[in-house]
Protein backbone atom coordinates (compact mmCIF):
# COMPACT_ATOMS: atom_id res chain seq x y z
CA UNK A 1 0.00 0.00 0.00
CA UNK A 2 1.42 3.44 -0.83
CA UNK A 3 1.10 5.62 1.56
CA UNK A 4 -1.04 8.53 0.90
CA UNK A 5 1.40 11.89 0.43
CA UNK A 6 -0.07 15.14 0.98
CA UNK A 7 -0.77 16.58 -2.10
CA UNK A 8 -3.23 13.61 -2.98
CA UNK A 9 -4.74 13.73 0.29
CA UNK A 10 -5.36 17.59 -0.76
CA UNK A 11 -6.79 16.75 -3.75
CA UNK A 12 -8.70 13.98 -1.85
CA UNK A 13 -10.39 15.77 0.83
CA UNK A 14 -11.33 19.06 -0.51
CA UNK A 15 -13.51 18.18 -3.65
CA UNK A 16 -14.97 15.27 -1.16
CA UNK A 17 -16.12 18.13 1.20
CA UNK A 18 -17.15 20.58 -1.53
CA UNK A 19 -19.43 17.96 -3.11
CA UNK A 20 -20.75 17.40 0.38
CA UNK A 21 -21.55 20.61 1.35
CA UNK A 22 -23.03 21.50 -2.10
CA UNK A 23 -25.32 18.35 -1.90
CA UNK A 24 -26.08 19.14 1.50
CA UNK A 25 -26.82 23.23 0.31
CA UNK A 26 -29.06 22.21 -2.81
CA UNK A 27 -30.93 19.70 -0.63
CA UNK A 28 -31.87 22.04 1.87
CA UNK A 29 -33.04 24.38 -1.34
CA UNK A 30 -34.98 21.67 -2.60
CA UNK A 31 -36.99 20.74 0.64
CA UNK A 32 -37.55 24.30 2.34
CA UNK A 33 -37.78 26.63 -0.35
CA UNK A 34 -40.48 25.80 -1.31
CA UNK A 35 -41.16 27.97 -4.40
CA UNK A 36 -40.94 26.56 -8.17
CA UNK A 37 -37.37 28.71 -8.48
CA UNK A 38 -34.99 27.87 -11.43
CA UNK A 39 -32.58 24.93 -11.50
CA UNK A 40 -29.94 27.86 -11.36
CA UNK A 41 -30.52 29.03 -7.69
CA UNK A 42 -27.36 29.01 -6.04
CA UNK A 43 -27.12 26.41 -3.12
CA UNK A 44 -27.27 28.67 -0.11
CA UNK A 45 -25.30 27.78 3.27
CA UNK A 46 -28.18 30.39 4.85
CA UNK A 47 -31.08 28.00 4.18
CA UNK A 48 -29.33 24.76 5.55
CA UNK A 49 -28.52 26.45 9.12
CA UNK A 50 -31.96 28.39 9.24
CA UNK A 51 -34.49 25.32 9.58
CA UNK A 52 -34.60 22.04 10.80
CA UNK A 53 -34.68 20.44 6.83
CA UNK A 54 -37.13 18.03 6.31
CA UNK A 55 -36.40 14.36 6.89
CA UNK A 56 -36.32 13.49 2.77
CA UNK A 57 -35.43 15.90 -0.15
CA UNK A 58 -36.50 16.61 -3.46
CA UNK A 59 -33.14 17.35 -4.13
CA UNK A 60 -32.42 14.40 -6.83
CA UNK A 61 -34.93 15.90 -9.46
CA UNK A 62 -34.26 19.24 -11.71
CA UNK A 63 -36.97 21.38 -11.23
CA UNK A 64 -39.29 22.45 -13.93
CA UNK A 65 -41.81 24.84 -13.71
CA UNK A 66 -44.59 22.61 -13.21
CA UNK A 67 -42.57 20.79 -9.67
CA UNK A 68 -43.48 21.87 -6.56
CA UNK A 69 -43.13 20.87 -2.61
CA UNK A 70 -45.45 20.87 0.10
CA UNK A 71 -43.97 20.72 3.21
CA UNK A 72 -46.02 19.39 6.13
CA UNK A 73 -44.97 19.52 9.54
CA UNK A 74 -46.85 16.63 11.30
CA UNK A 75 -47.10 15.01 14.55
CA UNK A 76 -44.71 11.98 15.31
CA UNK A 77 -47.94 10.27 15.82
CA UNK A 78 -49.06 10.49 12.56
CA UNK A 79 -46.09 9.57 11.04
CA UNK A 80 -47.65 6.17 9.12
CA UNK A 81 -50.68 7.99 8.26
CA UNK A 82 -49.24 10.78 6.46
CA UNK A 83 -46.70 8.97 4.61
CA UNK A 84 -48.87 7.25 3.53
CA UNK A 85 -51.75 9.88 2.29
CA UNK A 86 -48.71 12.33 1.60
CA UNK A 87 -47.77 9.23 -1.54
CA UNK A 88 -51.28 9.34 -2.70
CA UNK A 89 -51.43 12.80 -2.56
CA UNK A 90 -48.51 12.94 -4.80
CA UNK A 91 -49.89 10.33 -7.10
CA UNK A 92 -53.05 12.67 -7.97
CA UNK A 93 -50.80 15.59 -8.18
CA UNK A 94 -47.83 14.96 -11.00
CA UNK A 95 -44.67 16.64 -10.35
CA UNK A 96 -45.75 17.69 -6.24
CA UNK A 97 -43.23 16.28 -3.49
CA UNK A 98 -44.76 16.30 -0.28
CA UNK A 99 -41.94 15.96 2.61
CA UNK A 100 -42.76 15.98 5.70
CA UNK A 101 -41.16 16.41 9.34
CA UNK A 102 -42.02 14.35 11.90
CA UNK A 103 -41.49 15.47 15.45
CA UNK A 104 -43.70 16.32 18.91
CA UNK A 105 -46.25 18.47 18.66
CA UNK A 106 -44.95 21.37 20.37
CA UNK A 107 -41.37 20.98 18.93
CA UNK A 108 -43.07 21.49 15.41
CA UNK A 109 -44.77 24.74 17.35
CA UNK A 110 -41.93 26.08 18.59
CA UNK A 111 -40.05 25.66 15.09
CA UNK A 112 -42.70 27.22 13.37
CA UNK A 113 -43.02 29.93 15.91
CA UNK A 114 -38.99 30.51 15.25
CA UNK A 115 -39.63 30.81 11.36
CA UNK A 116 -39.29 27.37 9.90
CA UNK A 117 -40.97 27.10 6.24
CA UNK A 118 -43.86 24.67 6.70
CA UNK A 119 -46.74 24.79 4.72
CA UNK A 120 -49.08 22.86 6.50
CA UNK A 121 -48.91 21.89 10.48
CA UNK A 122 -51.10 18.85 11.74
CA UNK A 123 -51.11 19.00 15.95
CA UNK A 124 -51.89 15.94 17.97
CA UNK A 125 -53.37 18.33 20.39
CA UNK A 126 -55.62 21.57 19.73
CA UNK A 127 -52.92 23.34 22.95
CA UNK A 128 -50.04 22.92 20.77
CA UNK A 129 -52.08 24.55 17.70
CA UNK A 130 -53.34 27.03 19.48
CA UNK A 131 -49.69 28.16 20.34
CA UNK A 132 -48.78 28.32 16.50
CA UNK A 133 -52.74 30.22 16.02
CA UNK A 134 -51.72 32.99 18.58
CA UNK A 135 -48.36 33.73 16.89
CA UNK A 136 -51.29 34.34 14.05
CA UNK A 137 -49.45 32.02 11.93
CA UNK A 138 -52.45 29.55 10.92
CA UNK A 139 -53.94 30.80 7.60
CA UNK A 140 -57.72 30.46 8.62
CA UNK A 141 -58.93 28.33 11.20
CA UNK A 142 -57.67 25.08 12.19
CA UNK A 143 -59.48 22.00 11.53
CA UNK A 144 -59.99 18.93 13.03
CA UNK A 145 -59.54 15.88 11.43
CA UNK A 146 -58.86 13.14 13.83
CA UNK A 147 -59.25 11.77 16.91
CA UNK A 148 -57.03 9.52 19.29
CA UNK A 149 -58.07 7.55 23.06
CA UNK A 150 -55.43 6.16 25.48
CA UNK A 151 -55.24 2.61 25.80
CA UNK A 152 -53.55 0.08 28.48
CA UNK A 153 -50.29 -1.83 26.33
CA UNK A 154 -49.07 -4.40 28.06
CA UNK A 155 -46.15 -7.02 26.60
CA UNK A 156 -47.83 -10.09 24.78
CA UNK A 157 -46.72 -12.29 27.44
CA UNK A 158 -48.79 -9.84 30.12
CA UNK A 159 -46.42 -10.76 33.29
CA UNK A 160 -48.63 -8.02 35.29
CA UNK A 161 -51.90 -9.57 34.47
CA UNK A 162 -53.07 -6.17 33.93
CA UNK A 163 -56.93 -6.10 32.77
CA UNK A 164 -58.04 -3.18 34.16
CA UNK A 165 -57.24 0.42 35.10
CA UNK A 166 -56.84 -0.03 38.37
CA UNK A 167 -54.58 -2.47 37.91
CA UNK A 168 -51.87 0.06 37.25
CA UNK A 169 -51.73 0.80 40.43
CA UNK A 170 -50.14 -2.28 41.93
CA UNK A 171 -47.15 -1.49 43.24
CA UNK A 172 -44.97 -4.68 42.34
CA UNK A 173 -45.96 -3.68 39.04
CA UNK A 174 -43.63 -1.25 36.72
CA UNK A 175 -45.76 1.22 35.05
CA UNK A 176 -44.37 3.96 32.76
CA UNK A 177 -46.30 7.46 31.36
CA UNK A 178 -45.99 10.26 30.22
CA UNK A 179 -45.28 13.22 31.98
CA UNK A 180 -48.11 15.28 32.79
CA UNK A 181 -46.13 18.58 30.55
CA UNK A 182 -47.35 16.30 27.20
CA UNK A 183 -50.64 15.64 25.89
CA UNK A 184 -50.39 11.94 26.55
CA UNK A 185 -49.52 12.30 29.88
CA UNK A 186 -52.31 15.16 30.40
CA UNK A 187 -54.86 12.96 29.17
CA UNK A 188 -53.37 10.57 31.56
CA UNK A 189 -53.77 12.08 34.53
CA UNK A 190 -57.28 12.95 33.18
CA UNK A 191 -57.91 9.37 33.25
CA UNK A 192 -56.59 9.31 36.28
CA UNK A 193 -58.96 11.65 38.05
CA UNK A 194 -62.05 10.32 36.61
CA UNK A 195 -60.88 6.57 37.47
CA UNK A 196 -60.19 8.20 41.21
CA UNK A 197 -57.22 6.71 41.16
CA UNK A 198 -53.65 7.07 41.58
CA UNK A 199 -50.72 5.59 39.38
CA UNK A 200 -47.46 5.55 41.00
CA UNK A 201 -44.99 5.23 37.43
CA UNK A 202 -41.70 4.29 37.82
CA UNK A 203 -40.92 6.84 34.83
CA UNK A 204 -42.65 9.83 33.29
CA UNK A 205 -41.75 9.71 29.40
CA UNK A 206 -41.35 12.60 27.03
CA UNK A 207 -42.53 10.90 24.34
CA UNK A 208 -45.16 8.26 24.06
CA UNK A 209 -43.07 6.10 21.59
CA UNK A 210 -40.86 6.40 24.68
CA UNK A 211 -43.61 4.40 26.71
CA UNK A 212 -44.45 2.26 24.18
CA UNK A 213 -41.09 0.92 23.56
CA UNK A 214 -40.45 0.10 27.15
CA UNK A 215 -43.47 -1.91 27.26
CA UNK A 216 -42.68 -3.75 23.65
CA UNK A 217 -39.13 -4.26 25.13
CA UNK A 218 -40.98 -5.72 28.44
CA UNK A 219 -39.21 -3.42 30.62
CA UNK A 220 -42.59 -2.25 31.85
CA UNK A 221 -45.25 -4.30 32.51
CA UNK A 222 -47.73 -1.72 31.27
CA UNK A 223 -48.16 1.66 29.94
CA UNK A 224 -50.47 4.20 28.82
CA UNK A 225 -50.51 5.03 25.18
CA UNK A 226 -52.90 5.97 22.06
CA UNK A 227 -54.88 2.81 20.40
CA UNK A 228 -52.91 4.07 17.61
CA UNK A 229 -49.75 3.40 19.16
CA UNK A 230 -50.49 0.02 19.93
CA UNK A 231 -52.19 -0.59 16.48
CA UNK A 232 -48.99 0.51 14.78
CA UNK A 233 -47.00 -1.61 16.94
CA UNK A 234 -48.03 -5.18 15.05
CA UNK A 235 -48.13 -7.48 17.85
CA UNK A 236 -45.53 -5.71 19.54
CA UNK A 237 -47.60 -4.82 22.43
CA UNK A 238 -51.18 -6.22 23.44
CA UNK A 239 -54.04 -3.28 24.07
CA UNK A 240 -56.10 -3.40 26.70
CA UNK A 241 -59.61 -0.49 26.15
CA UNK A 242 -60.76 0.77 29.44
CA UNK A 243 -63.98 2.99 30.06
CA UNK A 244 -62.65 6.03 31.19
CA UNK A 245 -60.61 6.98 28.23
CA UNK A 246 -63.55 7.91 26.26
CA UNK A 247 -63.63 10.85 28.55
CA UNK A 248 -59.97 11.74 27.84
CA UNK A 249 -60.17 12.25 23.96
CA UNK A 250 -57.52 13.99 22.02
CA UNK A 251 -58.27 16.33 19.34
CA UNK A 252 -55.87 16.63 16.08
CA UNK A 253 -56.54 19.73 14.66
CA UNK A 254 -54.63 20.72 11.29
CA UNK A 255 -54.42 24.09 9.70
CA UNK A 256 -52.20 26.12 6.55
CA UNK A 257 -49.52 28.20 8.18
CA UNK A 258 -49.88 31.34 7.19
CA UNK A 259 -47.19 33.15 4.51
CA UNK A 260 -47.01 29.35 3.31
CA UNK A 261 -44.52 28.67 0.03
CA UNK A 262 -47.19 27.04 -0.87
CA UNK A 263 -50.29 27.94 0.45
CA UNK A 264 -52.97 26.60 -2.51
CA UNK A 265 -50.62 23.36 -2.68
CA UNK A 266 -51.33 23.65 1.16
CA UNK A 267 -55.29 23.61 1.23
CA UNK A 268 -55.35 21.32 -1.20
CA UNK A 269 -53.71 18.75 0.95
CA UNK A 270 -55.62 20.10 4.29
CA UNK A 271 -58.93 19.19 2.53
CA UNK A 272 -57.66 16.12 1.08
CA UNK A 273 -56.76 14.57 4.94
CA UNK A 274 -60.22 15.85 5.90
CA UNK A 275 -62.00 14.39 2.80
CA UNK A 276 -62.57 10.66 2.47
CA UNK A 277 -59.29 9.44 1.41
CA UNK A 278 -58.02 11.20 4.83
CA UNK A 279 -60.82 9.54 6.50
CA UNK A 280 -60.11 5.82 5.16
CA UNK A 281 -56.27 5.95 6.16
CA UNK A 282 -56.88 7.41 9.53
CA UNK A 283 -59.84 5.35 10.18
CA UNK A 284 -57.46 2.12 9.34
CA UNK A 285 -55.01 3.05 11.90
CA UNK A 286 -56.96 3.60 14.22
CA UNK A 287 -58.05 6.89 14.84
CA UNK A 288 -61.07 8.13 15.74
CA UNK A 289 -63.33 10.68 13.67
CA UNK A 290 -64.03 14.17 15.20
CA UNK B 1 1.43 44.20 15.00
CA UNK B 2 4.66 41.98 16.05
CA UNK B 3 2.19 38.72 14.53
CA UNK B 4 3.27 40.04 11.51
CA UNK B 5 7.05 40.28 11.47
CA UNK B 6 7.01 36.88 13.47
CA UNK B 7 8.91 34.65 10.31
CA UNK B 8 6.69 31.30 11.69
CA UNK B 9 3.59 33.10 12.16
CA UNK B 10 0.56 31.72 10.62
CA UNK B 11 -1.22 32.77 7.60
CA UNK B 12 -3.67 35.36 7.59
CA UNK B 13 -6.92 32.48 5.99
CA UNK B 14 -5.99 30.09 9.51
CA UNK B 15 -6.98 33.59 11.57
CA UNK B 16 -10.28 33.87 9.17
CA UNK B 17 -11.01 29.86 9.63
CA UNK B 18 -10.27 30.24 13.03
CA UNK B 19 -12.35 32.65 13.73
CA UNK B 20 -15.52 31.47 12.07
CA UNK B 21 -15.15 27.77 13.52
CA UNK B 22 -15.13 30.24 16.90
CA UNK B 23 -17.91 31.44 15.58
CA UNK B 24 -19.84 28.76 15.10
CA UNK B 25 -19.57 27.72 18.58
CA UNK B 26 -19.68 30.71 20.66
CA UNK B 27 -22.85 32.67 18.62
CA UNK B 28 -25.46 29.90 19.52
CA UNK B 29 -24.15 30.29 23.29
CA UNK B 30 -24.26 33.98 22.74
CA UNK B 31 -28.16 33.10 21.67
CA UNK B 32 -29.16 31.15 24.29
CA UNK B 33 -28.31 33.78 26.99
CA UNK B 34 -29.91 36.51 24.92
CA UNK B 35 -33.25 34.07 25.35
CA UNK B 36 -33.03 34.19 29.25
CA UNK B 37 -36.07 35.28 31.22
CA UNK B 38 -33.70 37.31 33.65
CA UNK B 39 -36.37 38.66 36.48
CA UNK B 40 -37.31 35.41 37.05
CA UNK B 41 -34.29 33.03 36.53
CA UNK B 42 -33.96 32.38 39.68
CA UNK B 43 -37.10 31.09 40.05
CA UNK B 44 -36.78 28.60 37.65
CA UNK B 45 -34.04 27.17 38.12
CA UNK B 46 -34.68 26.90 42.04
CA UNK B 47 -37.99 25.17 41.84
CA UNK B 48 -38.30 21.91 42.78
CA UNK B 49 -37.97 19.88 39.96
CA UNK B 50 -34.91 21.86 38.85
CA UNK B 51 -33.24 21.42 42.03
CA UNK B 52 -34.04 17.68 42.02
CA UNK B 53 -32.62 17.60 38.88
CA UNK B 54 -29.55 19.37 39.45
CA UNK B 55 -28.72 16.83 42.60
CA UNK B 56 -29.44 13.97 40.50
CA UNK B 57 -27.08 14.79 37.64
CA UNK B 58 -23.82 15.86 39.86
CA UNK B 59 -24.48 12.21 42.14
CA UNK B 60 -24.72 10.54 39.04
CA UNK B 61 -21.99 12.29 36.94
CA UNK B 62 -19.71 12.38 40.40
CA UNK B 63 -20.28 8.30 40.67
CA UNK B 64 -19.66 7.34 36.70
CA UNK B 65 -16.51 9.53 36.82
CA UNK B 66 -15.60 7.59 39.55
CA UNK B 67 -16.36 3.99 38.13
CA UNK B 68 -14.35 5.69 34.52
CA UNK B 69 -11.56 6.51 37.26
CA UNK B 70 -11.67 2.87 38.42
CA UNK B 71 -12.27 1.11 35.38
CA UNK B 72 -10.75 3.63 32.61
CA UNK B 73 -7.11 3.82 34.52
CA UNK B 74 -6.29 -0.53 33.90
CA UNK B 75 -8.19 0.11 30.59
CA UNK B 76 -5.82 2.70 29.48
CA UNK B 77 -2.62 0.85 31.10
CA UNK B 78 -3.29 -2.14 29.78
CA UNK B 79 -3.95 -0.62 25.71
CA UNK B 80 -0.78 1.42 26.42
CA UNK B 81 1.63 -1.34 27.85
CA UNK B 82 0.53 -4.69 27.01
CA UNK B 83 0.44 -6.45 23.82
CA UNK B 84 -1.54 -9.18 22.65
CA UNK B 85 -3.12 -10.13 20.16
CA UNK B 86 -6.47 -8.46 18.38
CA UNK B 87 -5.28 -4.80 20.51
CA UNK B 88 -6.07 -2.88 17.87
CA UNK B 89 -9.35 -4.26 17.27
CA UNK B 90 -10.53 -3.82 20.84
CA UNK B 91 -9.22 -0.36 21.23
CA UNK B 92 -11.55 0.75 18.61
CA UNK B 93 -14.21 -1.08 20.03
CA UNK B 94 -13.67 0.50 23.75
CA UNK B 95 -13.58 3.84 22.04
CA UNK B 96 -16.73 3.01 19.97
CA UNK B 97 -18.87 5.32 22.29
CA UNK B 98 -17.73 8.31 21.44
CA UNK B 99 -18.74 7.82 18.08
CA UNK B 100 -21.82 5.79 18.73
CA UNK B 101 -25.24 7.72 18.65
CA UNK B 102 -25.83 7.98 22.30
CA UNK B 103 -29.54 6.44 21.65
CA UNK B 104 -27.92 3.45 20.07
CA UNK B 105 -26.13 3.20 23.47
CA UNK B 106 -29.00 3.54 24.97
CA UNK B 107 -30.66 0.47 23.24
CA UNK B 108 -27.42 -1.89 23.60
CA UNK B 109 -27.67 -1.03 27.57
CA UNK B 110 -31.07 -1.59 27.71
CA UNK B 111 -30.42 -5.26 25.96
CA UNK B 112 -27.64 -5.70 28.32
CA UNK B 113 -29.07 -5.10 31.25
CA UNK B 114 -33.02 -4.76 30.71
CA UNK B 115 -35.75 -7.01 32.51
CA UNK B 116 -34.96 -9.13 29.31
CA UNK B 117 -31.64 -8.25 28.64
CA UNK B 118 -28.65 -10.47 28.24
CA UNK B 119 -27.64 -9.92 31.87
CA UNK B 120 -30.62 -7.88 33.29
CA UNK B 121 -32.66 -11.16 33.35
CA UNK B 122 -30.40 -12.83 35.44
CA UNK B 123 -30.36 -10.27 37.88
CA UNK B 124 -34.12 -9.90 37.77
CA UNK B 125 -34.40 -14.05 39.16
CA UNK B 126 -31.65 -12.37 41.55
CA UNK B 127 -34.52 -9.70 42.24
CA UNK B 128 -32.13 -6.92 41.13
CA UNK B 129 -33.77 -4.59 38.88
CA UNK B 130 -31.72 -1.97 37.04
CA UNK B 131 -34.01 -0.72 34.67
CA UNK B 132 -35.60 2.72 35.90
CA UNK B 133 -33.06 3.22 38.76
CA UNK B 134 -30.85 5.58 39.49
CA UNK B 135 -28.16 2.95 38.94
CA UNK B 136 -29.26 2.91 34.80
CA UNK B 137 -28.33 6.46 34.70
CA UNK B 138 -25.11 6.10 35.99
CA UNK B 139 -24.37 2.62 33.71
CA UNK B 140 -25.38 4.99 31.06
CA UNK B 141 -23.32 7.89 31.98
CA UNK B 142 -20.07 5.57 32.65
CA UNK B 143 -20.61 3.90 28.97
CA UNK B 144 -20.26 7.18 27.05
CA UNK B 145 -17.95 8.82 29.57
CA UNK B 146 -15.12 5.89 29.85
CA UNK B 147 -13.66 6.01 26.37
CA UNK B 148 -12.91 9.73 27.20
CA UNK B 149 -10.76 8.75 30.23
CA UNK B 150 -9.32 6.34 28.43
CA UNK B 151 -8.13 8.05 25.33
CA UNK B 152 -6.80 11.15 26.96
CA UNK B 153 -4.71 8.45 29.46
CA UNK B 154 -3.11 6.09 26.92
CA UNK B 155 -2.27 9.21 25.02
CA UNK B 156 -0.25 10.51 27.82
CA UNK B 157 1.12 6.92 29.04
CA UNK B 158 2.17 6.28 25.03
CA UNK B 159 4.18 9.82 25.53
CA UNK B 160 6.28 8.80 28.41
CA UNK B 161 9.30 8.36 28.33
CA UNK B 162 10.28 4.51 29.68
CA UNK B 163 13.58 5.57 31.36
CA UNK B 164 11.94 6.17 34.80
CA UNK B 165 10.43 3.02 35.13
CA UNK B 166 13.23 1.33 34.00
CA UNK B 167 15.62 3.42 36.28
CA UNK B 168 12.63 2.58 39.34
CA UNK B 169 12.88 -1.06 38.24
CA UNK B 170 17.01 -1.46 38.31
CA UNK B 171 16.50 0.29 41.91
CA UNK B 172 14.15 -2.81 42.81
CA UNK B 173 10.57 -1.39 42.87
CA UNK B 174 7.73 -3.76 42.72
CA UNK B 175 5.16 -3.54 39.77
CA UNK B 176 2.25 -2.14 42.18
CA UNK B 177 5.06 0.47 43.63
CA UNK B 178 6.11 1.56 40.30
CA UNK B 179 2.52 2.30 38.98
CA UNK B 180 1.13 4.12 41.94
CA UNK B 181 4.59 6.13 42.70
CA UNK B 182 6.20 6.84 39.11
CA UNK B 183 3.59 6.01 36.40
CA UNK B 184 0.39 7.29 37.31
CA UNK B 185 2.15 10.71 38.88
CA UNK B 186 3.90 11.17 35.68
CA UNK B 187 0.77 10.89 33.60
CA UNK B 188 -1.64 13.12 36.12
CA UNK B 189 -2.23 16.36 33.38
CA UNK B 190 -3.59 13.38 31.30
CA UNK B 191 -5.42 11.42 33.93
CA UNK B 192 -6.82 15.09 35.12
CA UNK B 193 -7.99 15.87 31.53
CA UNK B 194 -9.76 12.42 31.28
CA UNK B 195 -11.29 12.96 34.23
CA UNK B 196 -12.78 16.10 33.75
CA UNK B 197 -14.01 15.40 30.50
CA UNK B 198 -15.70 12.18 31.74
CA UNK B 199 -17.57 14.35 34.16
CA UNK B 200 -18.45 17.20 31.66
CA UNK B 201 -19.27 14.06 29.03
CA UNK B 202 -21.36 12.64 31.97
CA UNK B 203 -23.15 15.50 33.14
CA UNK B 204 -24.35 16.32 29.39
CA UNK B 205 -25.87 12.73 28.88
CA UNK B 206 -29.41 12.47 27.36
CA UNK B 207 -29.64 9.67 24.78
CA UNK B 208 -28.57 7.11 26.37
CA UNK B 209 -30.29 7.85 29.56
CA UNK B 210 -33.48 8.53 28.13
CA UNK B 211 -33.57 5.43 25.87
CA UNK B 212 -32.10 3.03 29.12
CA UNK B 213 -33.39 4.56 31.98
CA UNK B 214 -36.56 6.27 31.81
CA UNK B 215 -37.47 9.56 33.41
CA UNK B 216 -38.86 10.28 36.81
CA UNK B 217 -38.10 13.25 39.08
CA UNK B 218 -35.46 13.05 41.67
CA UNK B 219 -34.71 8.73 40.44
CA UNK B 220 -33.66 9.24 36.68
CA UNK B 221 -34.69 12.78 35.64
CA UNK B 222 -31.39 14.22 35.04
CA UNK B 223 -30.48 17.79 34.19
CA UNK B 224 -30.49 17.08 30.43
CA UNK B 225 -33.73 15.31 30.98
CA UNK B 226 -35.63 18.03 32.72
CA UNK B 227 -34.46 20.55 30.08
CA UNK B 228 -36.10 18.18 27.11
CA UNK B 229 -39.46 17.70 29.33
CA UNK B 230 -39.73 21.67 30.47
CA UNK B 231 -39.33 22.56 26.99
CA UNK B 232 -42.73 21.12 26.14
CA UNK B 233 -44.71 23.32 28.65
CA UNK B 234 -42.17 25.95 30.08
CA UNK B 235 -39.79 26.85 27.82
CA UNK B 236 -37.98 29.92 29.63
CA UNK B 237 -36.89 26.61 32.42
CA UNK B 238 -35.48 24.96 30.18
CA UNK B 239 -33.81 27.68 28.58
CA UNK B 240 -32.55 29.04 32.44
CA UNK B 241 -31.71 24.89 33.14
CA UNK B 242 -29.93 24.94 29.75
CA UNK B 243 -27.85 28.24 30.95
CA UNK B 244 -27.13 26.16 34.24
CA UNK B 245 -25.68 23.51 32.64
CA UNK B 246 -23.83 25.28 30.80
CA UNK B 247 -21.87 27.02 33.29
CA UNK B 248 -21.27 24.30 34.70
CA UNK B 249 -19.47 22.75 31.95
CA UNK B 250 -17.69 25.69 30.96
CA UNK B 251 -16.11 25.86 34.86
CA UNK B 252 -15.25 21.93 34.45
CA UNK B 253 -13.92 22.73 31.45
CA UNK B 254 -12.14 25.51 32.27
CA UNK B 255 -10.33 23.92 35.13
CA UNK B 256 -9.14 21.21 32.79
CA UNK B 257 -7.49 23.43 30.45
CA UNK B 258 -6.09 25.45 33.37
CA UNK B 259 -4.51 22.43 35.05
CA UNK B 260 -3.51 20.75 32.29
CA UNK B 261 -1.76 24.08 31.24
CA UNK B 262 0.04 24.30 34.63
CA UNK B 263 1.16 21.41 34.64
CA UNK B 264 2.52 21.20 31.44
CA UNK B 265 6.20 21.70 30.34
CA UNK B 266 7.04 25.19 30.65
CA UNK B 267 9.25 24.55 27.18
CA UNK B 268 6.12 23.85 25.56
Amino acid sequence: MTPITQPRLRARFLPLCLGLAASLGLAACGGSAGSTTSSSAPPSSAAATTAQAPATSAAAATPTPAEATLTVYAAASLTATFTDLGAQFEAVHPGVTVTFNFAGSSDLAAQIIEGAPADVFASADENNMSKVTAENLIAGAPVLFATNSLMIAVPPDNPGGVTSLADLTNPDLAVVVCAPEVPCGAAAVKVEGIAGIDIQPVSEESKVTDVLAKVSSGDADAGLVYSTDVQGANGAVVGIAFPEAAQAVNNYPIGVVANAPQAALAQEFVDFVTGPTGAAVLAAAGFGQP
Amino acid sequence: MSRRRDPVGLPGGVYALALVGAGLILLPLAALVTRVDWPNFWPLVTSEASRAAFLLSVKTSGTATCLCVLLGIPMALVLARARFPGQSVVRALVLLPLVLPPVVGGLALLYTFGRRGLLGRHLEVMGLRIAFSTTAVVLAQTFVALPFLVLSLEGALRMLPRHYEEVAATLGAGRWAMLWHITLPLVLPGLTSGLVLSFARALGEFGATLTFAGSLQGVTRTLPLEIYLERESDPDAAVALSLILVAVALAVVGLATRRATANSDPGD
